[in-house]
């Protein structure tokens, strides 16, 4: 995605945006839009914090075995020696149970965020682990959302004519789909064993099938009217005169100057997607127990908001702040790549 | 009563069902605290103080209002207000409360000598709400159109249909006279009943006492539209304003007589019944006194559950005792087929771990047996897979895999109805103790409206997807051990889809055990039968007892009489008043 354009020199598309050549500074003239875009981005403090806050919650998860190894305790693993049974929450000194119990979880150096009530398993691991799911979901949803949204988008915009028609109408339809409910029904219904997988790999495959298959409208559009407008442009009708494939127009002359606008309007579909898989697990339509995953910990917490409310408060903001980095971080992209922002 | 569980679809009830569990009043020394628990074991703020009007909510919905057609342990105990039956249950808190005694009949119904014919007699003076007499005939109706009715009816318990000695037959669909050709219960006279049984049936009485009994003349009913408007039988009768889903009101009936009734006090002058309300909101406005009662008797929502317990001031308003349900883990024999594998199980499994998921000891009582503690027979302490604080014996496990050459133990998958927490943790806990011998246990969880029917209750779905255990639960349809295990361990009741006998447990030394049980006359005799049963399937491993589960309920200041009834597993609603101060 990030390969640099493979416009002709002549026609020049990417770097003859209006607004860029339009601002007449010397220098800003030899660069690439890219080059002004990382320019613009860097003096962005909150995309620069934001974009940092996303690349430490993608590690993070990445490396969770090793960061749980050395600071927490397997995800599933119980810890009921901490809980008082019958409120089912920590308490406040596991030696002594009569001075009753700790409205904070149980946080201590051996359990960073605490431990959940009933199982006592450690809250740092859990949501650790709760990220990989999060994002994992949420990044093949968005690639599968890219991947058919750009392909249909660009086909529909180039080809036009009844070709158009069919695919924008199905955009239509597509939007229009009540997706949670019918996300809902399907996880449900899909039987254990299609297509070969089973249990969590079919419960994300199944889901993020559904928010892909249904979500690519919103790239297929902005890809649709970008491809409008550049299958007019002189590149475009150089390359048809030069006897170039439709294949190669689609693929080697069009796309490359979509790149950007898809990266930024990914970014952007990447939280709600986190959202929306939180969303399922909270109604218990997601992962499969005992793997943890944000939204199931938040449903979960809801009995306690009084007796615990440090259970509803840590997940909420592990989701929180993921969504706000990603989307703050999709702004700034959005601002740094928008020739009419001014510098 | 079966639907305290919820065991069938109706997944609007799942918050009725995510019943109690939570703290106990350990060490409450306040005034308060003293009367914790008091409702279960005697009558609170006893009175007879008349009039008021008696609020109740319901979270749910009634499955239907009409006498036939309810499986709700809370409405078999509602609908009295307003259906007489044969036969009621003794009406004291305590160990005597299962007895029965006779509601509408004038003594307990007389057997034949091999317990296939039962005759009972009804009283004389028995009115309906417009004053015209209750006859022999109208209950003979009432039961044949809740059992036979081409389908109009679903809801309701089909016992009549099960034992009665009838052929197939629909009061609907039948001529001019919709008992012609109904003889499996003959009423020689306007006040004698005489039942025909198919097979022996020592428990019968015991189903006279469901609401199936209430008498419907024939003239007064509208199939299906009859819930609308039941013609009373009882101290009270609808106000006709019934709004399914919304409301339901009760006035009193004027020609009901207490002299003929020893089971109802009448004590509110109204009933009102807000329907739809969540389970937060209701226990909100219980505890602000805005309502009464909680209809389902389920007890508070998870969420005030927490906060109840946390809150000292508030423990002697609480009563804990048992929801009547044992929650358990079905060992599937098809799918772990050698009994040892199966044991392994139950010593590897920690069961104080899983009593742990279920709130600890106001959540319930930790389960080593099968049959619950007010039923007869039932024997708690008996604990064929004993280990050091419950937490399992690992050696022994390791032992019973070695015998079932399993040594490294071997993998299955748990199911478990998706909106269940407990029943979740019940599965999770399990999976961390049974992992200890490397028995490794995937959870697979499914919609509890399903779960039965397309699920863990499919012999198909189970044998295609190597489903090894369930997490269940079940209450008595009736405190006794038939009533309560029949339905789960006996042979006959396996069925292909829609399987409660989950764990298609099919052992003839069980199945004959049963048989006799039904052959004999003397209840205590039959309490040994079902005590050696309740022996032999821990021994055949087919059932992993979790917790005896006990609910939680708030108990307003203003609510008197409240005492629990182990029938219905709540308040005797026929003796609660009210007095505002």
């Amino acid at each position: 995605m990030s390969a640099p354009s493979h416009a002709p020199e002549t026609t020049e598309p990417v770097d003859s945006e209006p607004g860029a050549s339009a601002s007449g500074r010397s220098d800003a003239d030899n660069r690439s839009l890219r080059q002004i875009a990382w320019q613009r981005l860097r003096r962005d403090k909150v995309a620069m914090v934001s974009g940092l806050v996303v690349v430490l919650l993608i590690l993070a998860a990445i490396f969770a075995p090793f960061l749980v190894k050395l600071f927490g305790h397997p995800p599933t693993q119980f810890h009921q020696d901490l809980i008082d049974p019958s409120r089912r929450v920590p308490y406040l000194d596991p030696e002594n149970p009569d001075a009753g119990i700790d409205r904070w979880g149980g946080i201590s150096s051996d359990h960073l965020l605490g431990v959940e009530p009933t199982t006592g398993r450690d809250l740092f691991s859990r949501i650790l682990y709760g990220a990989q799911i999060s994002l994992l979901v949420a990044f093949l949803a968005t690639l599968v959302c890219v991947a058919l949204g750009t392909l249909l988008g660009i086909i529909a915009g180039y080809m036009g004519g009844w070709v158009d028609t069919v695919i924008s109408r199905a955009m239509d339809i597509f939007l229009a789909f009540p997706l949670m409910l019918f996300a809902i029904a399907l996880v449900g219904v899909i039987p254990d064993g299609v297509f070969g997988l089973t249990g969590n790999g079919l419960r994300i495959g199944v889901i993020v099938f559904i928010i892909g298959f249904f979500n690519w409208p919103y790239i297929a559009r902005i890809v649709r009217g970008q491809t409008l407008a550049l299958r007019e442009r002189e590149f475009v009708e150089a390359a048809k005169s030069l006897g170039a494939s439709n294949r190669h127009i689609l693929f080697k002359e069009i796309l490359p100057n979509l790149v950007t606008p898809i990266i930024v309007y990914s970014t952007l579909l990447i939280p709600t997607n986190i959202l929306f898989e939180a969303a399922l697990s909270f109604l218990g339509v997601g992962i499969n127990p005992p793997t943890p995953s944000w939204g199931k910990m938040l449903s979960e917490a809801v009995p306690f908001y009084q007796t615990a409310p440090y259970f509803i408060i840590f997940p909420g903001l592990a989701i929180f702040i993921t969504v706000l980095a990603f989307n703050l971080f999709g702004d700034g992209l959005r601002d740094a790549f928008d020739p009419r922002t001014s510098d | 009563m079966k639907r305290t569980l919820g065991f069938v679809a109706l997944g609007a009830a799942a918050s009725l069902f995510l019943s109690a569990c939570g703290g106990a009043a350990t060490g409450g020394g306040s005034d308060s605290a003293d009367s914790f628990d008091l409702g279960s074991t005697e009558v609170v703020n006893a009175s007879d103080k008349a009039g008021g009007t008696l609020k109740y909510a319901l979270a749910a919905d009634f499955d239907s209002t009409d006498p036939a057609n309810t499986y709700y342990a809370f409405n078999w105990n509602f609908s009295r207000y307003y259906a007489r039956t044969l036969l009621a249950f003794n009406t004291e808190p305590g160990d005597n409360a299962t007895d029965l005694i006779p509601d509408m009949a004038v003594d307990l119904p007389e057997p034949n000598d091999d317990f296939t014919e039962w005759t009972v007699k009804i009283q004389e003076g028995l009115k309906y709400e417009d004053g015209t007499a209750i006859t022999a005939q109208d209950i003979k109706y009432g039961i044949a159109r809740a059992n036979f009715n081409g389908g109009v009816f679903t809801e309701g318990p089909q016992y009549f249909k099960a034992h009665l000695d009838q052929d197939d037959h629909n009061v609907y669909d039948n001529g001019d006279d919709p008992l012609a050709g109904f003889d499996s219960i003959e009423t020689p006279d306007d006040h004698t009943l005489v039942f025909h049984l198919k097979d022996s049936f020592s428990e019968f009485p015991n189903v006279l006492t469901q609401p199936q009994t209430a008498p419907v003349p024939i003239e007064a009913d509208r199939e299906a539209l009859y819930q609308e408007n039941v013609l009373s039988s009882g101290p009270y009768k609808f106000d006709g304003q019934y709004e399914p889903g919304v409301k339901l009101n009760l006035e009193r009936n004027e020609h009901w007589d207490s002299d003929t009734d020893p089971v109802r006090q009448a004590l509110p002058d109204r009933i009102e019944v807000e329907i739809g309300v969540s389970q937060d909101e209701i226990d909100e406005r219980l505890l602000s006194g805005e309502i009464d009662v909680d209809l389902a008797g389920t007890g508070v929502g998870p969420a005030m559950n927490a906060r109840l317990l946390d809150d000292e001031s508030a423990q002697g308003n609480l009563d804990n005792p048992f929801s009547g349900a044992l929650r358990y883990v079905n060992i599937h024999l098809p799918i772990i087929e050698d009994v040892a594998c199966r044991q392994a199980i139950m010593y590897a499994a920690d069961r104080d771990s899983m009593w742990r998921a279920w709130g600890g000891a106001t959540g319930g009582d930790l389960a080593t047996s099968l049959l619950p503690p007010a039923i007869p027979g039932s024997n708690t302490d008996s604990d064929l897979y004993p280990s050091a604080d419950n937490k399992g014996d690992l050696d022994k496990a390791q032992e019973k895999l070695d015998e079932c050459g399993e040594s490294d133990g071997f993998k299955t998958n748990i199911a478990v109805r998706t909106e269940r927490e407990k029943d979740v943790q019940t599965a999770e806990a399990l999976q961390q103790s049974l992992a200890r011998v490397g028995i490794d246990v995937e959870i697979k969880s499914f919609p509890s409206g399903d779960f039965f029917g397309q699920y863990a209750g499919s012999q198909d779905y189970v044998r295609e997807n190597n489903i090894g255990l369930s997490v269940s639960g079940w209450g008595p349809d009736w405190p006794t051990g038939y009533g309560f295990a029949s339905k789960i361990t006996h042979g006959d009741a396996i069925m292909a889809t829609g399987n409660f006998n989950t764990s298609e447990l099919d052992d003839p030394e069980i199945n004959g055990l049963w048989d006799d049980a039904l052959k004999t006359e003397d209840p205590d005799e039959r309490a040994e039968l079902y005590t050696q049963i309740d022996t032999l399937v821990m021994e055949n491993a087919a059932i992993l007892p979790v917790v005896f589960d006990k609910t939680l309920i708030y108990r307003s200041d203003e609510l008197t009489n409240a005492y629990y009834h182990p029938a219905y597993m709540m308040y005797d609603f026929m003796a609660l008043g009210v007095d505002r101060g």
